[in-house]
């Protein structure tokens, strides 16, 4: 019984593993203050890029992308690889606007689905209204590969006008989320699990600059923006609750989970909160401004199941956390996931 | 593909429904019986579904509800987990494991031998071990079977439907009756009584446990795992106790008969033969594990492979409580292992195997009764 001397799949999953493992090896050599910050995007101001870039400076941000199945309802991989990168730029404050593209290709691979995949991955790009600019490939033997990574890094301009210092969550703001949670993690549970995810189950894989456009459009500079991605709603606002020291009421009533969603959460015993988005944002904003960003998601079509689902609260003796409300009136603690969410027997 | 979620979803129960669940709650607060109940369940998936729910806090204040032995992940020993692991790092098998198992802390988890380099895969059921094996034909495939009799009957249905000639099993499987048997045993038990799991009684149905509840004077429920089946189940107990009535009363009648699932019983009679088993923190229990008969001896993983389970590593740490936590009689915090040399990740009993376990709860989140206010409904903003 002893620490792991090799990597697992739990190193992955964005729980307490995935931090040890970036603190412990890749801070420990690598680090810096842009990189200590950990942000999903590093912030490069303009000061530090010298007379070659206007302030306020740049975000800059890379994500590997290693989803099985390659194809599922809402996506694949090539879209997943535009709007995961595009993501992280959008929710940092910046205007998405070049990316990188590598491809890492296992031997065997058809042609025509690559073709199809880095087809699907233009259309995201133009979607989002970014471009690959420069890219690498490389091919691996029989084996040594999953069919297809790729891995993509973006850069985008800080938005002029944001304030430079953003204020911190304060007891009493209400905590928002831009649609239902738990679409993409749910779909690609059900595929991996042989059930068919049918014509009401599929990836929310779509890009979030308009929803940060539209916030930000009326002046609301959120406190905390983030995309849930891997470890879902509990992670993103676990790691909220810890950075903030605040304690974070939720109300289940109030949660948008498809009933599809939760019918693969229940059959397979995983939390849907442990379920990845991959085209939600979660923001918290002052009381006073709850309705006007509500208003704001509501005006668009990725945000017409934006939602107000809980409230910073003060934090009360022990340590903060993200408590909620249950529908039949209990509470219950909101934790970040172990590791990937894995059917359960007992 | 086999089921659809549009189907999952159109075959939820109403049991669900939160004004139900209030409706029961608030009948729950009404009875009186006139001094604090202890009861406890015997089911990860009860203990699963009441913290999900948070439904410990629609309890009436004098109405306990613990976690007993439930998770027959958390109380599979450490020398057969030990085998998958072996089997796997030898690389003589690929390792088929329902999910679960593949954390359950060990010399080395199944998920830490997969990253030496064994060959380690999750399935949902014994038969997809089996369809795995099939289309692996120069491969063995080793299921390693855990779980209760819930999990025993369809390891039993494979065994006995041709199972392919390089699938093999380590058995692990428990069964519930006896592990009862032996906590009620203790000198000092402080229960009032048992939720019954409900997929348990499904498959074996609840004639086993009245003999048990009247020689003890206990009473039992076999509960469902809807928010309202767990308290239609815990109702059912609070009345018999307050009427003095010990029995079972089956509030799941939706699927649990008094015979159970008898084909799936027949199954099991005939694959396995019971044994004496060591439980995880617990020590070993007579006639608590199966064996196979002599007829599908060959199915069995340790013959096969030549393996034996090295027992020296079930001897339980003396200092460890488990046994205590599980009836109720201490508090993790009474125990001189949690924290120190017992955590999440180096557990020495089934309380810290499970993340729903009692000692993993209180070590994740140490109980500050001042921490947790009443909930409030409107309390968003005016402050």
């Amino acid at each position: 019984m002893s620490q792991p001397r090799n990597i697992g799949l739990a190193h992955g999953a964005g729980g307490l593993l995935t931090d040890r493992l970036v603190r412990d090896i890749f801070l420990r050599h690598l680090g810096n203050p842009l990189l200590d910050r950990l942000g999903d995007s590093a912030l490069l101001p303009g000061a530090l890029l010298g007379a070659a870039a206007a302030p306020p400076g740049l975000a800059f941000t890379t994500d590997g992308f290693v989803v099985s199945p390659r194809r599922f309802p809402g996506g694949d991989l090539g879209s997943l690889a535009v709007n995961g990168t595009v993501n992280d730029l959008a929710v940092a404050g910046a205007l998405p606007r070049f990316l990188s593209l590598s491809v890492i290709l296992e031997e065997g691979l058809a042609l025509e689905e690559l073709d199809e995949l880095v087809c699907s991955l233009a259309r995201a790009a133009r979607e989002a209204g970014v471009q690959v600019v420069t890219g690498d490939t490389k091919v691996v033997g029989r084996g040594a590969g999953d069919g297809a990574f790729f891995v993509t890094a973006g850069i985008g301009p800080l938005r002029p006008g944001v304030p430079e210092l953003l204020p911190t969550p304060q007891p009493g703001d209400g905590i928002l989320v831009s649609g239902p949670v738990g679409d993409h993690g749910a779909t690609i549970l059900a595929l991996r699990s042989a059930i068919d995810p049918g014509p009401g189950l599929r990836s929310d894989c779509a890009a979030v600059t308009p929803l940060v456009d539209a916030l930000f459009a009326q002046g609301i500079y959120p406190a905390f923006l983030r995309d849930p991605t891997r470890g879902g709603l509990s992670s993103t606002l676990s790691e909220l609750a810890g950075s903030s020291g605040m304690t974070l009421r939720l109300q289940e009533e109030a949660l948008p989970v498809r009933r599809e969603v939760e019918a693969v959460s229940d059959l397979l015993g995983v939390d849907c909160l442990h379920l990845a988005c991959e085209g939600r944002v979660v923001a918290v904003v002052p009381a006073a401004q709850v309705q006007a960003a509500l208003a704001a998601w509501h005006g668009l079509p990725a945000g017409a199941g934006a939602a107000l689902i809980g409230w910073i609260d003060r934090q009360e003796g022990g340590a903060a956390r993200v408590l909620l409300q249950t529908r039949m009136g209990g509470l219950r603690v909101v934790d970040r996931p172990a590791a990937q969410p894995l059917p359960r027997i007992c | 593909m086999t089921k659809s979620v549009q189907q999952l979803a159109d075959g939820r129960t109403s049991q669900r429904d939160p004004r139900l669940v209030r409706g029961l709650a608030e009948a729950l607060a009404r009875r009186d019986p006139g001094r604090k109940l202890r009861f406890m369940h015997v089911c990860g998936t009860h203990e699963h579904e009441i913290s999900r729910y948070g439904l410990r806090r629609l309890l009436p204040p004098w109405l306990e509800v613990i976690a007993g032995p439930g998770c027959p992940v958390c109380v599979c020993p450490v020398s057969e987990l030990d085998l998958g692991a072996q089997l796997g790092l030898q690389g003589k098998a690929i390792v088929a494991t329902f999910g679960d198992l593949e954390r359950v802390p060990a010399r080395l988890s199944l998920a830490e031998v997969r990253a030496q380099g064994a060959d380690v895969r999750v399935v949902t059921s014994a038969a997809g071990a089996a369809t795995l094996a099939r289309s692996l034909p120069g491969r063995q495939v080793v299921f390693l079977a855990v779980g209760f009799e819930t999990t025993a009957c369809t390891t039993a249905a494979v065994a006995l439907a041709d199972p392919p000639p390089n699938l093999s099993f380590v058995l692990s499987h428990r069964l519930v009756p006896p592990a009862l048997e032996a906590l009620l045993s203790h000198p000092a038990l402080a229960l009032d009584g048992f939720l019954l799991p409900g997929h348990v009684c499904t498959v074996q149905g609840t004639e086993e446990y009245a003999p048990l509840a009247l020689s003890k004077g206990l009473k039992m429920a076999v509960a469902g795992f809807e928010p309202a089946d767990v308290l239609d189940g815990l109702l059912a107990l609070v009345d018999r106790v307050i009427a003095d009535r010990p029995g079972v009363d089956n509030c799941y009648t939706r699927s649990v008969r008094t015979s159970g699932n008898t084909a799936a019983r027949a199954f099991v009679a005939r694959v396995f033969t019971p044994l004496d088993a060591p439980w995880r923190g617990l020590g070993t229990i007579p006639r608590s594990g199966l064996a196979f008969t002599e007829e599908f001896a060959h199915l069995d993983a340790t013959s096969r492979f030549g393996l034996t389970p090295d027992r020296s590593l079930d001897v339980p740490d003396r200092a460890c409580r488990c046994d205590e936590i599980l009836l109720g009689l201490r508090t993790p915090a009474g125990c001189p292992l949690f924290g120190r040399a017992c955590t999440p990740e180096h557990p020495h009993g089934p309380c810290m195997v499970s993340l729903e376990g009692t000692c993993a709860a209180w070590y994740r989140h140490p109980p500050e009764p001042a921490e947790l206010p009443a909930a409030r409904h409107d309390d968003g903003g005016q402050r």
